[in-house]
This record gives C-alpha cells, sequence and structure tokens, in this order.
C-alpha cells in the first residue's frame, strides 16, 4: 500500500529532525562519520517510524521486527533515529563516544536496549541477520529481519558468504538494504574496489534485488512491501542515496566519510539543512 | 598413586587402555546435549564426518546447519542464532575456528556476550600427517584472552562428552578444544567433571614437583609421575581441563605443596595454559616454573607419536625435564 502524502510528509519531517540530531551530535562528539549518518537519515526515518513493528517501552518484545546494522559506523543515524522514535530521550544523543555513555561510538547491544547485534567490525552483519532470521524460521515465528549494510562493507569477502548461505536456505523473512552512496573511507567505491554489477552479484547468489531511490519514501517503503511478498528468495535492496545527504556542500563528498563537523560548520550545515526554501530535502532534490 | 577421588579408569597404565579421539567426545556430548535442550544446535563448516558433527546430524537434521567452507560466516551466523535464543555449537578445525575467525568471535560471540560454543577440533601437533598448517598451537592463547570466554580442554573422549554437555548448560561463550589421534580414555563416567574445577590425577605424600596439564596430555602426565615415583621423586599431578576461569585455588593449593611446577599442553609454550598458570602463581604464590609446550615452533608432518616425542611432550620426555629442573634448583 503506497504511502499516503500525509505519512510521506511526516517521514520527511522525522527525516529531518534526525539529520538535526545527527549533526548536533556529532559537532558535540568531536569525531565519528557523517556522511553516511545524513544519507541513511530517511531509511531509518521509514524504518522507526513506518515499516517496523517494535515497541521502544520494551525493545525486547519477543514480537518486533529485528533491524541489525552491520556498517556500525553509521550509528549515529540509528541512535537519533531511536532518541526520536521514544528508546531514550534525544539529549542522550549528546552524550554519544564519550566515557561512560551507552552510545558507543560503534554500537553494542549489552549497553543500549534496542539494538539488536555489536557491530563496527565490516561484513558480519548480513551473517547475524541471517542466523537471526533462520532461528526464528526454525521456531515458526513472523518476524521480519532487516539488515542495513554499507556498499563499501561489500568488499569484504564474509558478506558474499553470508550471500551464498542465505542464497542456498531461501530466507524470505530476510530483507537487506544496501546504502548505495558509491563512497567508502579511502575514495568512491569504483575506485578503490568496484563493485558494480551489484544487481548482477546478488542476483547470481540467489537472492531476489530492488533497487530504490534511498531518499524518496514512497519508492524506499514500496520497495520493503515488494520484499515481504517475495517468498522464495531473501531480497536485498540497493537503496540509492547521497552521502551527506541535505547538507549540499558536503554531499557526494567522501572526505566526509569518516570526519565529524567542526562547531562552526555545525552551525552551518544546521542552517543549510533549515534553509532549503522551506522544503524538506527529499523535495530540494 | 593415582588419587582415589578421580575415579580414573582401572587400565589408566595399561598397553591395552581404550583409544579414542577427544573429538569422538563431542559427537557423543552434543547428541546428549541436543536432547536435553532443542534449542542446542551444531553448526558445521564442510568437515562434517572429522568433526563428529554428524552424529548430530543424523540424531537431529532439522538442528543441524551446514554452512559450507565458510568459517567466519559460522561464527557470525552463530551468534546471530545466539541472538534468536539457540545454543549454537560452532564446528571445525582449530586452525580454522577459532583460527580463521578470531575476529568475528571476538565481536559477534565475545564482546556480543553471545552464547555460542566454539569447538575446535584437530587441536596440537597430533593431528599427524596434516602438517603444521591443520596443526593449531595458538587456539588456547587466542580463546583464553577475550574477556568472558571460558576454555576447556578435555583430558579425554569421555570428559570430552561431559564437557561438551555442561557447555550447554552454561550460559555463554565457551571454546572447546578436540584432538584428532586417538587418546587414552583415562577417566571413567564417575569422574567428576565441572566447568572451572581441576581434578588431581596423582598423589603423593611428599611431593616435590606438582605437574599441571590440560588436554590429553594429562595421561602423559601422569604416566610421567609413575615413573618419576619408581625413581624416588615424588610428584602430584593436576589434571585442569578448563583453562579460563582457572581452578586458582586448586592451583595454589598444588604449589603451595612443591618446590617446582612444571606445566604440560599441546600448545606453545607462550600464552597457553602454563602461561596461565605463571600469571597467576607469579602473584599467588612465586616459584620455579617450566612450561612445556611447543617452544616458538610450528608443526610438521609426522605420525602423532612421533611428533609429541620430537616436540618434548610425551611421558619419557616430561620425566627428563622435572628432574632437569629439580637439579637445577
Amino acid at each position: 500500500m503506497a504511502l499516503t502524502d500525509d505519512e510521506v510528509q511526516k517521514l520527511e519531517q522525522k527525516a529531518e529532525a534526525i539529520r538535526e540530531t545527527i549533526i548536533t551530535m556529532l559537532v558535540a562528539a568531536g569525531s565519528g562519520h557523517t556522511a553516511g549518518p545524513l544519507g541513511t537519515a530517511d531509511i531509518f526515518a521509514a524504518f522507526y517510524f513506518y515499516i517496523l513493528k517494535h515497541d521502544p517501552a520494551n525493545p525486547d518484545w519477543d514480537e518486533r521486527d529485528r533491524l541489525i546494522l552491520s556498517n556500525g559506523h553509521i550509528v549515529p543515524v540509528r541512535y537519533a533515529a531511536m532518541a526520536h522514535a521514544g528508546y531514550f530521550p534525544v539529549e542522550e544523543c549528546l552524550t554519544l563516544r564519550k566515557f561512560g555513555s551507552r552510545l558507543q561510538g560503534h554500537p553494542e547491544r549489552l549497553r543500549l536496549p534496542g539494538l539488536e547485534t555489536t557491530s563496527g567490525p565490516l561484513g558480519e552483519g548480513l551473517s547475524q541477520a541471517a542466523g537471526i532470521a533462520y532461528a526464528l524460521r526454525m521456531d515458526g515465528k513472523k518476524n521480519q529481519v532487516y539488515v542495513v549494510m554499507g556498499d563499501g562493507e561489500q568488499d569484504e569477502g564474509q558478506v558474499w558468504e553470508a550471500a551464498m548461505w542465505a542464497g542456498k536456505e531461501r530466507l524470505a523473512n530476510l530483507t537487506a538494504v544496501i546504502d548505495r552512496n558509491n563512497i567508502q573511507i579511502d575514495g568512491y567505491t569504483e575506485d578503490v574496489m568496484p563493485l558494480e554489477s551489484l544487481r548482477a552479484k546478488y542476483e547470481a547468489f540467489n537472492w531476489h534485488v530492488l533497487e530504490a531511490n534511498g531518499h524518496d519514501l514512497r519508492a524506499f517503503v514500496a520497495a520493503v512491501e515488494e520484499a515481504k511478498a517475495i517468498y522464495e528468495k531473501p531480497v536485498v535492496i540497493i537503496a540509492h542515496t547521497i552521502p551527506g545527504k541535505g547538507v549540499p556542500e558536503i554531499e557526494f563528498d567522501y572526505h566526509w566519510h569518516g570526519k565529524p563537523p567542526t562547531k562552526e560548520e555545525g552551525k552551518r550545515f544546521l542552517k543549510e539543512l533549515r534553509t532549503l526554501g522551506g522544503k524538506l530535502p527529499h523535495e530540494y532534490a | 598413586m593415582t588419587h582415589p577421588d578421580a575415579k580414573l579408569s582401572e587400565k589408566v597404565f595399561a598397553d591395552d587402555v581404550e583409544r579414542l579421539p577427544t573429538r569422538d567426545g563431542f559427537g557423543k556430548g552434543a547428541i546428549e546435549a541436543g536432547k536435553a535442550d532443542e534449542n542446542v544446535v551444531v553448526l558445521c563448516a564442510d568437515l562434517t564426518e572429522s568433526t563428529r558433527a554428524e552424529w548430530f546430524e543424523k540424531e537431529f537434521p532439522e538442528r543441524f546447519v551446514e554452512v559450507g567452507i565458510a568459517e567466519q560466516h559460522m561464527a557470525a551466523l552463530a551468534a546471530g542464532m545466539a541472538a534468536a535464543g539457540k545454543v549454537p555449537f560452532i564446528t571445525s578445525y582449530a586452525a580454522f575456528n577459532p583460527g580463521r575467525n578470531y575476529e568475528q568471535i571476538r565481536t559477534t560471540v565475545a564482546l556480543n556476550e553471545a552464547n555460542v560454543k566454539v569447538c575446535g577440533m584437530h587441536a596440537g601437533v597430533s593431528v599427524g600427517p596434516d602438517g603444521a598448517t591443520h596443526q593449531m598451537l595458538e587456539d588456547i592463547g587466542l580463546m583464553r584472552m577475550l574477556p568472558g570466554m571460558t576454555v576447556i580442554a578435555p583430558g579425554d573422549a569421555e570428559e570430552a562428552r561431559k564437557a561438551v554437555v555442561a557447555a550447554a548448560q552454561h550460559t555463554g561463550p565457551v571454546y572447546l578444544r578436540f584432538g584428532r589421534s586417538a587418546t587414552p580414555v583415562f577417566t571413567t563416567p564417575d569422574t567428576p567433571f565441572a566447568i572451572g574445577k581441576a581434578l588431581l590425577l596423582w598423589e603423593s605424600e611428599h611431593p616435590q614437583v606438582a605437574l599441571l596439564s590440560t588436554g590429553a596430555l594429562s595421561h602423559a602426565a601422569i604416566k610421567a609421575a609413575r615413573a618419576l615415583a619408581a625413581e624416588g621423586v615424588e610428584a602430584l599431578v593436576l589434571h585442569t581441563p578448563t583453562v579460563k576461569p582457572l581452578d586458582e585455588e586448586a592451583v595454589r593449593a598444588s604449589a603451595e605443596r612443591v618446590r617446582l611446577v612444571v606445566t604440560v599442553e599441546e600448545h606453545q609454550a607462550a600464552g597457553g595454559f602454563g602461561s596461565a598458570v605463571a600469571e597467576f602463581l607469579a602473584s599467588a604464590h612465586p616459584l620455579p616454573i617450566v612450561r612445556l609446550g611447543v617452544d616458538d615452533r610450528f608443526g610438521q608432518s609426522g605420525d602423532p607419536d612421533e611428533l609429541l616425542a620430537q616436540y618434548g611432550l610425551d611421558a619419557p620426555h616430561i620425566q627428563e625435564r622435572v628432574h632437569e629442573a629439580l637439579a637445577a634448583l
């Protein structure tokens, strides 16, 4: 079922709030990744405010869908989305990466309720998601399992071990989302280690492949809905995103993969986010 | 004399003592654990027969998972299954599991406190003809450094069976180490086993030396102790299947009765069981310690017994090293 205009607008506002929080928390942390979190704000807004069956007051709820974050370095987007969804106060985001914080630089399941795994070292999330999906299926449970991966981490051999296995096991309750923003730390993915054709690779591993604009909430949600209707295979949604999305001066620039804004940059970025002629990022694009 | 509480096999020193590989104990124990708990699952990376995962597969085909030759995936997959309530045992050769997938175990199992049991078969030089690539000698070190990881090297197939059952009942990550070649079954079903507990196998009234051993070499240690007794050197043997958490009380009690501690293990002499003992005793009860293991070398092809002799880990070599060390005191 397609999103209504009201639903789209509501999700865009959530994505906007998530982006503001990301910038604010990264400035406060003084380290961390900027491009990936901003680029996936729409996807995480869609998950936490539309797609996921979850209960922020009861993070361990048995019936919840599982959202696994594989490329743990973009976790500020997840923390921001969780905070806005009510898992913890938004102010706690300012503790990101600080001593004693539940919001570790890379996410740790045991520290923060609502995280499904501990991640950061790349290429491990698809395996863990596959394990969760397989175990749930063994028990006859209907929960959906989602995993968000980066495109750079597709370089890791383990991703393809997991892809081969999930294809073999026809894990239809598993949907992977690849943040296809074409950058990694050392440069553009196609320069560092060409990934294309990503679609053909996953198809060859017996996956059903969908592609969507990762900033078009209606299109992304539609892809997730379509994925639920595929019963024979695991599904991967290649979500095309713009790294740094929402802050025009850093969009597409791989140099922003792994550094935070300074205080001054943060002020400017927030202004850029808020002065799009009253338009939301999706409309601006 | 053998300690009565250990309830050892009557044939402990006999030539016709039963010999089984400790991996057989895994096979039996996994089935027992599977019967006791329907959440127990076994994963294997294309080594189903030689790891004895096959025994579980035959009994519980729906709870056996073949992952192909993909040990890294296997570890993280198991962490995911544990997150959904399963009790996964992941099996392969120790050179690959935990050798190949150390970081996956570190992050997705240990740091994540996932209830995964890592089973490394074919550990040590006694793998034999396969040679150095397949003779894992660093696994105890790798695993015991991980916070929260329990590390067990059973002494024989019967104890291995008990260790697998105990690991399934224990909540949290466990590393279990097994060997390829058939070794003496010196314990019996009545021999006590508990995670974290060491066991006195050989006792003397006025021991000069304590042999602290782990894994199948504990049999060589008691043989050495008996030979030493015949030569007038009294010893005691503390079999320590759980390397971590170390049974500190038993290790200290043994050390306090002797002038010399000799540790015995089929592992690098650095970083493994002997190091764990030395680290503890250095502050708890300092005394001379000799660590017997593989001395900063890799293994090689050969027959298991030939290799153990070559690397100084059979009973005659242990005996010889005890004499040397006592003479040097």
